[in-house]
C-alpha cells in the first residue's frame, strides 16, 4: 500500500486496526472474568421498556478458544500481508504481483496457440476464423480508440477496410506500422507555392485530379505551381508509400474534403502520428492484428 | 363454561427457565446424547432427510442433453438449469427466489412453527445423518454415555475411530458434490483420481468436506442456539394461533409416577409420569414441559416420546402436540384451531407468495434468450462515408442465451432514409456471446444537428426472439 497520500494515514490503519484487536481481546477478557449480579434470577440486570429482561445464556466456554484462535490468526495475518498501514508484509504479497502472475500464466496458456499462428503467413492466417476471433479483440481493444469498432476511421485517422494505403497495405507494410507507429508530416507549403491566389489555384488542381468539383480554370493555373507538392504527392498526385504521401487522385479525404480543407491544409501543414505499438503488444500478437487488419480489405489466401 | 378471556398480548412470550446458574458467561459445553424415538414426526423427519439429499446428492450426475443438468459455471459466468442459460445479468431471479424463500419461511413459521429449522435445515438434516451413524456404531443413547465416560480401551478406539472414518467420508462426499455444482462433477471425479485437480476445487472440497464435519458432528445444535440468526427472529412471526410444540400443563401436572391403569386424578397426579423421555429424545437437551424456549427447534420429537409413553399408560396420546397458544387456553377443538390457520396473517403471506411465484415463472417462460448492448464509438461522433451519407458506428454485444448457433438480422429504424451495415445476419455461438460493429448511415442533411433517438432491433433468424434497444444518432453541425 504505498498510495497514502501523506504518512499520517498510514499510522492512522495501523492504531485503528491494532486498537481493534486489542479491544477485542480486551473484550474477551471481560467477558471469562464476567459474572451476573449474584443472587439473582441468572439475568444480566439489564431491564429495558419496563420488563425486559436479558437472561443469561452461557456460551460454551470452548467457543472462547475459537475466539483466541480467529485473534492469533489476525495477528499472524497482519505480520505476513499488507494490512498495518503501509507495512508490506513478511511474505511481500501485493496484488500487482498477483495480476503480473494472472497475466504471464494466461500467457503461458496462450503461447501454444499464438506460436502456432507465428508459423502461419499472415495472408492465410487472415482465413482463419478463430484467429480472426481473437484478432478482433484485439482490434477492439487496442485499435478501435482511434480507427473506429468497424476499422473504417473518420476524419484523421484512415480508415483501413479500403484499398487506400498511406504507407503500403502488404502485410509487411502494415507490421512495420503497428511496431514501430508512424509520423507523417506535411510542412506549410504555402510560401513554396506562391500568393494566396495560386494556393486557391493548387486547391481546385489537387480536386481536379480526383475528378471531383472545382473551377477548371484555377485548376489550369494550379498545375504550373503543383511542383512544389510533386515533390511528395508525385507527379500527377498519386502519392507515395515510401514517404506515406497520400494519394489525391482517389476520393478519399483523410482530413477533410473540398476547396477551403485543402487551402487550410496547404497553409498550416500538417502531423499526423500513429503511436507505436511494439512493447505493448506482443510479436505474436501484432502478428493477429496484422492478419485481421490486412483481412479487412483483401481476401485471404485459400488453406 | 364460561371462555377465560384472552390476553391482550399477541405475541407468545418465550419462558425463560430460570437455571441456578453460577453467573458466569461461559459455562462448560454439556454434550448432549439424544435417544432415538420412533414416530410419526420422527418418520417426517427421515422423509425429509432422504428428500433433500436426493435432490442434493443426485442432481449433479443428472444429464440434460450434452451437460451437467445443473451446473453454476462462474468462471464462464454462465448457469445452466435444465433448459435454461442464465448469465450474470438474469440476477433478478436469484433475487426473486431468495425473496420467495424467506416469504415461504414466513409463511410456514407463522403456520406451525419452526418446521424449517425442525425437517429441512441442513443443520438438522446433517446431524441427523451423523447421528445415525453415532448410533449404529456407539450404540443407544446410553451406551454411548457409557463409552464416553468408560476408561480408554481398544474397543473405545475402535469406534471412536471407525465412527470419525464414517463421518469423514460423508463430510468429504458432501463437500465433493457442493463443488460439483460449480465444476462438472464428472470430470471432477475423473481429475480426483487422476490425482491432477485443480487446487481451488480440493480447498473448496476440503473447507465444506470441514464444515459438515463440524457442524454435524460436533457443533450441531450449539449451531442453532449461539450461532444461527434465524433463531432468534423467528419468535416476532409466532402468533396466538401459530401451531408450536406444546405441553398441556392443564392435563400433565402435577406431575408424579402412578402405575398403568391407576386413577392419577384420585391420587392428586396430572397425565405426565415425569418419565423424562421428552428430555432425553431432545437434540437441544431442552424440557418442553418448561414452555417454548429458544432452543427449540421444533422438531416434534418430544411429541413422538411422549406418544409412546401415553400409549404404554393407557391414556391419550397428546400430553405434548402441535397446539397453539390460544387452543391451549380455550381448550379448543382440532377443527376450531384449524379454521384459525386462516387468518389475515397467513392468507396474506400465501396471496403474496403465490403471486411472486406466479410472476417469477411467467417471466422465466417469457423471457427473451437473447441479449443486447449498444455501445456508441465515442472517440468519432460521426463521419462522412462515400456517397455523402453521414455515418455513425456502434457496437452490439449480442448475448445468445439458448443453446443451439443463432444467427440474427440487425434492423435500424426511427429516422427516415436511415439504414443500416452490414445487411447480413450475424452468427453468435450457443451460450455466446459476441461483439458485432454495425454502421448507420443517413442522407447527409435530412436530419437537423444535433442528437436523434434512434431504435436498433435484433432479431434471430429462427424467429425466437427479438430486442429492441434505444440508441442516438448524432448529427454534426
Amino acid at each position: 500500500m504505498s498510495d497514502f497520500i501523506n504518512g499520517f494515514w498510514s499510522y492512522y490503519v495501523l492504531v485503528l486496526t491494532l486498537a481493534s484487536i486489542l479491544g477485542c481481546i480486551l473484550l474477551l477478557w471481560l467477558t471469562a472474568r464476567g459474572q451476573t449480579p449474584a443472587g439473582t434470577d441468572n439475568t444480566t440486570g439489564h431491564v429495558w421498556d419496563e420488563d425486559l429482561r436479558e437472561a443469561n445464556n452461557p456460551m460454551p466456554r470452548w467457543w472462547v478458544g475459537l475466539f483466541v484462535l480467529t485473534i492469533i490468526f489476525s495477528l499472524g495475518y497482519l505480520v505476513a500481508y499488507p494490512g498495518l498501514g503501509s507495512f508490506k508484509g513478511a511474505l511481500g504479497w501485493s496484488t500487482q504481483q498477483e495480476y503480473a502472475k494472472d497475466i504471464a500464466s494466461a500467457n503461458r496458456e496462450l503461447e501454444p496457440v499464438y506460436a502456432a499462428y507465428a508459423a502461419m503467413p499472415a495472408e492465410k492466417l487472415a482465413g482463419d476464423p478463430k484467429a480472426m476471433a481473437i484478432g478482433e479483440r484485439l482490434f477492439l481493444n487496442n485499435c478501435a480508440q482511434c480507427h473506429g469498432s468497424d476499422a473504417r476511421g473518420s476524419k484523421g485517422f484512415p480508415n483501413l477496410t479500403d484499398q487506400d494505403w498511406l504507407y503500403g497495405g502488404s502485410p509487411e507494410k502494415i507490421s512495420e506500422t503497428i511496431h514501430k507507429g508512424r509520423i507523417g508530416v506535411m510542412p506549410p507549403m504555402a510560401a513554396a507555392v506562391g500568393t494566396p491566389d495560386d494556393v486557391k489555384n493548387v486547391a481546385n488542381y489537387v480536386l481536379s485530379l480526383s475528378g471531383s468539383p472545382h473551377d477548371s480554370l484555377r485548376a489550369g493555373l494550379g498545375k504550373g505551381k503543383f511542383g512544389a507538392c510533386a515533390a511528395c504527392h508525385g507527379v500527377g498526385g498519386v502519392g507515395n508509400p515510401a514517404l506515406g504521401a497520400p494519394n489525391l487522385s482517389d476520393k478519399v479525404w483523410l482530413h477533410g474534403y473540398g476547396q477551403e480543407a485543402i487551402i487550410s491544409i496547404i497553409n498550416t501543414g500538417k502531423t499526423n502520428q500513429m503511436p507505436p505499438q511494439q512493447g505493448r503488444l506482443t510479436d505474436a500478437q501484432i502478428h493477429v492484428l496484422v492478419s485481421y487488419v490486412w483481412g479487412l480489405s483483401s481476401k485471404p489466401a485459400r488453406p | 363454561m364460561p371462555e377465560a378471556p384472552l390476553p391482550v398480548r399477541k405475541v407468545i412470550p418465550i419462558a425463560v427457565v430460570e437455571e441456578p446458574g453460577d453467573g458466569a458467561l461461559y459455562a462448560a459445553h454439556k454434550k448432549i446424547y439424544p435417544r432415538s424415538v420412533r414416530g410419526i414426526f420422527a418418520r417426517w423427519r427421515w422423509a425429509m432427510v432422504f428428500l433433500t439429499q436426493l435432490v442434493f446428492y443426485g442432481l449433479p450426475w443428472v444429464e440434460w442433453g450434452q451437460r451437467q443438468s445443473v451446473l453454476f459455471d462462474i468462471g464462464a459466468r454462465r448457469f445452466y438449469i435444465f433448459g435454461l442459460v442464465l448469465y450474470p445479468q438474469d440476477l433478478i431471479y436469484l433475487t426473486g427466489l431468495l425473496v420467495v424463500s424467506a416469504l415461504a419461511l414466513f409463511l410456514f413459521t407463522a403456520v406451525a412453527g419452526r418446521l424449517w429449522c425442525g425437517y429441512t435445515c441442513p443443520q438438522t438434516v446433517y446431524t441427523e445423518i451423523f447421528m445415525w451413524v453415532e448410533h449404529k456404531i456407539e450404540g443407544n443413547r446410553i451406551a454411548r454415555m457409557r463409552l464416553d465416560q468408560g476408561a480408554f480401551s481398544a474397543e473405545k478406539l475402535f469406534k471412536k475411530w471407525f465412527k470419525h472414518v464414517v463421518w469423514i467420508g460423508i463430510a468429504m462426499w458432501t463437500g465433493f458434490t457442493f463443488v460439483g455444482y460449480f465444476s462438472p462433477i464428472r470430470e471432477l471425479g475423473i481429475d480426483f483420481l487422476q490425482m491432477r485437480v485443480g487446487s481451488w476445487e480440493v480447498f473448496w472440497v476440503f473447507f465444506y468436506g470441514f464444515a459438515t464435519y463440524g457442524n454435524a458432528g460436533f457443533m450441531r445444535e450449539q449451531v442453532c442456539k449461539y450461532m444461527c440468526p434465524y433463531a432468534r427472529f423467528q419468535g416476532a412471526m409466532f402468533d396466538r394461533d401459530t401451531l408450536i410444540v406444546s405441553y398441556d400443563t392443564l392435563r400433565g401436572e402435577p406431575r408424579g409416577l402412578h402405575a398403568k391403569g391407576s386413577d392419577a386424578r384420585a391420587q392428586g397426579l396430572g397425565d405426565c409420569i415425569d418419565c423424562s423421555l421428552c428430555v432425553q429424545v431432545c437434540p437441544t437437551g431442552i424440557d418442553i414441559r418448561d414452555g417454548l424456549q429458544y432452543e427449540c427447534i421444533g422438531c416434534g420429537l418430544c411429541i413422538d416420546a411422549c406418544n409412546t409413553v401415553m400409549d404404554r399408560m393407557d391414556t391419550p396420546r397428546g400430553l405434548i402436540r402441535y397446539a397453539t397458544q390460544n387452543s391451549m387456553a380455550g381448550r379448543w377443538s382440532p377443527r376450531q384451531v384449524l379454521r384459525r390457520v386462516l387468518r389475515p396473517r397467513v392468507l396474506l403471506y400465501t396471496a403474496v407468495l403465490t403471486a411472486l411465484c406466479i410472476g417469477l415463472l411467467a417471466s422465466l417462460v417469457v423471457r427473451t434468450p437473447l441479449k443486447v448492448d449498444v455501445v456508441r464509438d465515442r472517440t468519432s461522433l460521426a463521419r462522412i462515408a462515400e456517397g455523402g451519407q453521414l455515418e455513425n458506428v456502434y457496437r452490439l454485444q449480442i448475448m445468445n442465451a439458448t443453446e443451439q448457433l443463432q444467427r440474427y438480422r440487425i434492423e435500424a429504424s426511427g429516422l427516415p432514409g436511415l439504414s443500416i451495415f452490414p445487411l447480413e445476419p450475424v452468427e453468435v455461438e450457443a451460450a455466446q456471446s459476441r461483439w458485432v460493429a454495425v454502421r448507420l448511415q443517413l442522407p447527409y442533411g435530412s436530419a437537423s444537428a444535433g442528437s436523434h433517438a434512434v431504435q436498433i432491433d435484433v432479431s434471430s433468424t429462427s424467429g425466437s426472439a427479438r430486442v429492441s434497444e434505444k440508441a442516438a444518432f448524432l448529427v454534426p453541425r
